[in-house]
């Protein structure tokens, strides 16, 4: 970094201007490496905008390495070399500033910081998953709004699939697909561009998906238009992720991304399935918590389990 | 009180801290207007609700070594979390910040006292009443407040249980009083550094410390009437019926995220300013050089100051924010980055070709700048929109939170501790001790909060009590390096106390440090420089250059010695 042309209070000898050059290539490889090994610690891509996040993570995690790297490596050379041995008082050299370094570590992270947002917005730009808001006063509302859209041909382009409503509860999951279905796990077909319905009926819920990279609060008195595209068949998890009280940890499922005529036969078997009351986790701990004495201290009781054609099934294992 | 000493009777009455004078430690439990009896009651208070935050910590870690809720009930780790939070930011590190400003402001900057002395008892005294207040909800019915410090609604205006007085209004009444406390405290500390400089002392010979704690009251001033203004609005949702927040009463609750963002992410800025000034302060004196570009690195402070206060969307990224809106506040957080790189590369300038002086305080600094430099890289990675969505809300944000707040904000403050203490209680502490609670501590932070960040990768929500089996080794690395923290208080608190009450004298000027503080004896008379102020003829951080700080130096480095 340029930190290490601090080096240079006197003309630049070749000896240390070649020892920073292997520096900085070394500090070049690691980050590299670094960039290509972050890959590895999110979970498997499994969205359109997967791998765009995860490039960008890349990158960061690149950039990140080699000013880590170079800042540190430089405090490391100061600990060894520059260590005032014990009883000597002198001090060090009275360097006061430098301008031409100030400028340059002045103007180099505006740019490196300026050209990842301009990176991050134009990715933005691509995944487009944020649909429009509309404001409402109560659930009822929110619900009528959301079916009414779902019977008008509004926002359905041609290759897609929905709109899904997605409604969070204290502390449950509900989806209802077009056709009526109604499930407590998501089903979405592969390669095409869902859209939801994001609908909080009591307290802030997040819609969060980590294999697919997305996050979206859903907020009471609003309804938000969302879509993505799922890119992998698989099991995956899908979290709250705004904190929603009591059995906030509880409040997860999964979501089932099939090929669209896997998908489209679940759909027609799900619709001759009985109602019934989906598997509720929340539901089980408050019962065993009234069944021990309710102990504890206060939270509001879990909403009544959503009436639902397919329920989750707990023991079902996730890809990720 | 059994020295054989005779004083002066009037010497045993004074309220304030006379040098020599047998230790009347009522004083620390009085109504007292002396700067430096208030810093001290901060400190101590403030770092005794920084063990029960501790141990709150402790608790939560516990529950999470495994994956299933086991140790509590989910609505005791709710309030847990809420408390554990809500102590470590309003009843540690602001207090004990402030016992800073109280401590060295007037000193630095050859005042007496504080320009309203009552004033600040008065801030000072709202700090029992509103810890008594928060740790009072532990015995309502229903608990504590179980909605994390920052409540958004309608989750925190639920109210189960229907009960006038509830851990949440208790919560609410004492966040609005420590704001009221700290707005008391800002007026008085920027007051004190604009109009109470020692002759000769312009903006650009003051030091950095005092520079950083006007950029952060500055802060205070601007952003928490918005915040408490927030809170009563919530309060009055919670209490009284209204719908400010209410979607059925035409309220909104995304209305709250903006008032509480508004004031709490700048003050993340407020508590790491003084941190870059004790820093700025710390190096000079430990590598023996000047600091360098040190008039960039005070216009640097007030910079993130402004910027402070224009980022508060990037908390709102997910939360149907449109994209223009993304967009605007991911650029302008991303230009914090500029003002605290400045920082961050003159702190590595300084070091360079230096004498380094490796004392606990010096070790702490160290360690805090290398894990401020890892902590801003992942804040760049936060500001990010499109990798924000991902890691938003997740551990992520938890490791990267507390490698700020703890690892590089609290690293500062023991930094601090260690080289003040001498100056403040006429004592100095046993390296040894230090340089174990500094090995502790530093490994303790790295095993804690460096595998949170690969636990929110994988996509671990923050809060939760139970978790999939998947994040289970990452969060077990995590409760062994918070217990690892909890066992490294033990050292520091075991060298603070002997020290204090037998550690050997310290002379005024230990550290051979350069500023007004130094030329002051240990500790300092309760009027600091009295009638006797000196004149400053130069800039602050000499080392090295052989230029007195002030006029007739030798005169005062004699006195101190005298005394």
């Amino acid at each position: 970094m340029t930190n290490l042309s601090a080096a240079s209070a006197g003309p630049l000898r070749p000896r240390t201007l070649g020892l920073v050059a292997i520096a900085l290539l070394l500090d070049g490889v690691a980050s590299l490496r670094m960039a290509d090994w972050s890959h590895q610690w999110l979970p498997l891509p499994a969205s359109a905008a997967a791998p765009y996040v995860d490039d960008l993570f890349a990158l960061e995690t690149g950039i990140g390495t080699f000013i880590f790297l170079g800042c540190v490596s430089v405090i490391g050379w100061t600990l060894l070399f520059n260590r005032a041995p014990k009883y000597d008082m002198d001090d060090g050299d009275p360097i006061e500033g430098n301008l031409r370094l100030e400028i340059t570590w002045t103007i180099l992270p505006l740019v490196i910081v300026m050209l990842i947002a301009w990176h991050a917005i134009r990715v933005s730009d691509t995944l487009a998953t944020l649909g429009g808001k509309v404001r409402v006063t109560g659930t009822a509302e929110a619900m009528a709004l959301a079916n009414s859209g779902a019977e008008s041909s509004r926002s359905v382009a041609a290759g897609s699939f929905g709109p899904i409503e997605v409604i969070g509860r204290q502390w449950s999951w509900e989806f209802v697909y077009p056709n009526g279905v109604r499930s407590t796990e998501l089903h979405l077909p592969l390669n095409l561009r869902s859209s939801f319905h994001l609908i909080a009926t009591d307290v802030i819920h997040g819609f969060f998906i980590p294999a697919f990279r997305l996050k979206q609060d859903m907020i009471p008195g609003s309804v938000i238009d969302y879509s993505l595209i799922p890119t992998r068949v698989g099991r995956y998890r899908l979290r709250d992720s705004m904190f929603s009280g009591g059995y906030f940890s509880s409040n997860q499922t999964d979501v089932v991304v099939e090929s669209e005529a896997d998908f489209q036969h679940w759909l027609e078997q799900a619709a001759r399935q009985p109602l019934k009351p989906g598997y509720n986790e929340a539901r089980r701990l408050y019962e065993k918590r009234l069944a021990e004495g309710d102990r504890g201290w206060a939270t509001v009781p879990p909403a009544p389990p959503p009436l639902v054609h397919v329920s989750t099934n707990p023991a079902a294992v996730h890809v990720s | 009180m059994s020295s054989s000493v005779s004083f002066d009777p009037r010497v045993l009455k004074t309220p304030q801290p006379v040098p020599g004078a047998p230790d009347n430690w009522k004083r620390f439990f009085s109504f007292n207007t002396d700067a430096k009896v208030i810093g001290i009651q901060y400190i101590a208070t403030a770092l005794f609700y920084l063990l029960v935050g501790g141990v709150l910590a402790m608790i939560m870690r516990g529950e999470l070594i495994t994956p299933a809720a086991d140790l509590v009930d989910p609505s005791v780790y709710n309030g847990l979390y809420t408390m554990h939070g809500t102590v470590m930011l309003f009843l540690f590190l602001f207090p004990i910040l402030n016992g800073f400003n109280n401590l060295l402001i007037p000193p630095m900057i050859g005042a007496p006292d504080m320009a309203f002395p009552r004033l600040n008892a008065a801030a000072f005294w709202l700090f029992p009443v509103f810890g008594v207040i928060l740790m009072a909800s532990f015995l309502v019915p229903g608990g504590p407040s179980g909605s994390g410090w920052w409540a958004y609604p309608p989750q925190s205006i639920q109210n189960p249980l229907g009960h006038f007085i509830n851990g949440q209004f208790l919560w609410i009444l004492a966040v609005a009083l420590s704001g009221i406390s700290s707005i008391m405290g800002a007026i008085n500390f920027v007051t004190t550094i604009i109009r109470m400089r020692a002759p000769g002392m312009g903006w650009f010979r003051l030091p950095i410390f005092c520079w950083t704690a006007m950029a952060a009251q500055t802060i205070q001033l601007v952003g928490l009437p918005v915040l408490t203004a927030g809170a009563v609005l919530l309060l009055f949702d919670l209490s009284f019926g209204t719908s400010f927040y209410r979607p059925e009463g035409g309220g909104d609750p995304m209305l709250y995220q903006h008032f509480f963002w508004f004031y709490s992410h700048p003050a993340v800025y407020v508590m790491v300013l003084p941190v870059f000034g004790i820093f700025s302060e710390l190096f000079p004196v430990y590598a023996r050089k000047p600091l360098f570009g040190y008039k960039v690195v005070a216009i640097a402070s007030f910079g993130i100051t402004v910027l402070s206060l224009i980022v508060w969307v990037h908390h709102m990224f997910y939360s149907g924010t449109p994209q223009w809106m993304r967009n605007l506040f991911m650029v302008t957080t991303m230009l914090i980055a500029v003002p605290t790189g400045i920082k961050v590369f003159a702190w590595i300038a300084t070091l360079w070709r230096g004498k380094l002086r490796l004392t606990t305080a010096m070790l702490f600094c160290l360690g805090g700048l290398v894990n401020f430099i890892f902590a801003g890289i992942t804040g760049v990675m936060l500001a990010t929109v499109p990798v924000d969505i991902h890691v938003g809300n997740t551990y992520f944000v938890v490791g990267h939170f507390h490698t700020v707040i703890f690892s590089t904000i609290t690293f500062g403050i023991y930094a601090g501790i260690y080289h003040w203490f001498p100056k403040f209680t006429g004592r100095m502490t046993y390296e040894g001790l230090g340089k174990l609670h500094f090995g502790l501590t530093f490994v303790g932070a790295q095993l804690n909060f460096i595998p949170m960040h690969w636990a929110g990768l994988m996509g671990m929500p923050r809060r939760v009590a139970s978790y999939d089996p998947e994040f289970a080794f990452a969060n077990v690395l995590a409760s062994l390096g918070a217990f690892l923290l909890g066992v490294a208080m033990i050292p520091f608190i075991l060298n603070i106390v002997s020290s204090w009450a037998r550690g050997p004298k310290a002379p005024p000027n230990p550290w051979q440090a350069i500023g007004l503080e130094w030329l002051l004896p240990s500790p300092p008379p309760a009027e600091n420089f009295e009638d006797d102020v000196p004149t400053v003829i130069s800039g602050p951080y000499g080392y090295g250059l052989g230029k007195p700080l002030v006029e007739n130096e030798a005169h005062y480095v004699a006195r101190a010695l005298e005394a």
